[in-house]
C-alpha cells in the first residue's frame, strides 16, 4: 500500500487527520463544546450557493448573490505527531445546510448535540446523518433549568435507529465532553466493523 | 481581468479584492483539496515564475505538514482562495497532498484506540 503513495514525502502520506462533525440547532452549544476539549480556530470559506442550498435558503432581496461567505469554528486536538483529530462545528443556520456535505466528506463520526427544551431543532441533523449512513451521537446538552430526560426518553422522541446512542453531557465541562467523544469514536468503531461484516466486498 | 460585479456582494468587505489573489479563479486546477488532505512543501525551489506573497505564505506554513483547515486558518484566508493557490503550488512541484482517501475511512481499530487514549489523557 504504500508503494502506491510513493511519491509522496512520508510526512503528508503518514499524517492522519480525523473529523468529528459537531451538528446541532442553531445556539445549542457546538461552539461551546469544541472550546472545552481544544483550542477553537476560525475558518473562513467563501462558498458558491449550490441548488440544495438555495431551496432551503431564503434568498429575496439576495436574488444576485452567488456566492456566501460562511465563518466556521473548528477545533483539532493533537493525538500524537502526525494524528489529529479535528471537531468541525456545523453552521447552525438553515441557509448553511450546502455546506455540510463538505463537513461530512470523510468524517469518522458526527455528534447532534441536543437540547430537551426543543428537541425539534436537532431534527434535521438526525434525518441528515441517517440517510447518508453516517454514525453518529446524541449528545444531550443537560442546560440548567431544563427538565432531565433519560436517555430512553431522548432515542424515542428522536425515534433514533436501534443502537444509535444517546449520551447525557454539558458542553461547558471538559471531562464530560471527552466522554461524549470517547464514545463517538468507539461507536464508530463499532459501526464500521458491523458494516465491513454486512458487506464484504468493501472490506479493505 | 474584468472581475464581475456580482461575484461578491458589499456585505463581503474585505473579501472584495481576494479575486486578485487568484487572478479571478473560483476553482483550483486538478483535483480538489480535501479540507483535511494535509499538504507539504516538496523542499524544491520556487520556479522561475516569481510566486505571490500569498503563496510564499502558504508555502511557508506546509514546511510540515498541514491540513488545508489549518493552512487556511493559519493564513486567514478563506479556504477557496487557499484551494486555488495550493493547486497553483501543485502545479509547479512545490507541494504534494495526501489522497482525500487517506482521511476518509474508517481507520484501523489501533488507531482508533489511540484516539480513545489521547482523548482519555487530555
Amino acid at each position: 500500500m504504500a508503494s502506491a503513495h510513493s511519491e509522496l514525502p512520508a510526512g503528508a502520506d503518514e499524517f492522519i487527520a480525523l473529523k468529528i462533525v459537531i451538528a446541532g440547532g442553531f445556539g445549542v452549544g457546538k461552539t461551546t463544546l469544541v472550546g472545552s476539549v481544544s483550542e477553537v480556530r476560525p475558518l473562513q470559506t467563501d462558498e458558491p450557493m449550490t441548488e440544495p442550498g438555495l431551496s432551503v435558503d431564503d434568498i429575496r432581496g439576495v436574488e444576485r448573490k452567488a456566492t456566501t461567505t460562511v465563518a466556521l469554528d473548528y477545533g483539532r486536538i493533537t493525538i500524537r505527531d502526525g494524528l489529529c483529530l479535528y471537531l468541525f462545528g456545523t453552521p447552525g443556520q438553515d441557509r448553511f445546510w450546502f455546506m455540510w456535505d463538505e463537513l461530512t466528506r470523510g468524517a469518522l463520526a458526527a455528534v447532534v448535540l441536543a437540547d430537551t427544551r426543543r428537541l425539534e431543532a436537532c431534527f434535521p441533523a438526525v434525518d441528515y446523518f441517517e440517510n447518508r449512513s453516517v454514525p453518529f451521537v446524541v449528545g444531550v446538552n443537560c442546560f440548567e433549568g431544563a427538565r432531565r430526560y433519560t436517555e430512553a426518553s431522548v432515542s424515542a422522541a428522536l425515534d433514533l435507529d436501534p443502537g444509535t446512542p444517546v449520551v447525557m453531557c454539558d458542553a461547558r465541562v471538559r471531562e464530560s465532553v471527552k466522554n461524549l467523544l470517547i464514545a463517538t469514536v468507539q461507536y464508530a468503531g463499532r459501526h464500521a466493523k458491523l458494516v465491513a461484516a454486512t458487506s464484504p466486498t468493501t472490506a479493505e | 481581468m474584468r472581475p464581475e460585479e456580482e461575484w461578491y456582494d458589499n456585505d463581503a468587505g474585505p473579501l472584495v479584492r481576494l479575486y486578485v489573489l487568484t487572478s479571478g479563479r473560483a476553482r483550483e486546477s486538478g483535483p480538489v483539496f480535501d479540507l483535511l488532505a494535509a499538504v507539504q512543501a516538496t523542499g524544491y525551489e520556487p520556479a522561475p515564475q516569481p510566486l505571490s506573497p500569498e503563496q510564499r505564505l502558504l508555502l511557508r506554513i506546509c514546511q510540515r505538514p498541514q491540513t488545508v483547515a489549518d493552512i487556511a486558518s493559519e493564513s486567514n484566508l478563506p479556504v477557496s482562495v487557499v484551494r486555488v493557490l495550493l493547486g497553483d503550488l501543485r502545479n509547479a512541484g512545490l507541494i504534494t497532498a495526501s489522497r482525500p482517501s487517506r482521511s476518509s475511512h474508517v481507520p484501523d481499530q489501533r488507531i482508533l484506540q489511540e484516539v480513545i487514549d489521547g482523548l482519555r489523557a487530555l
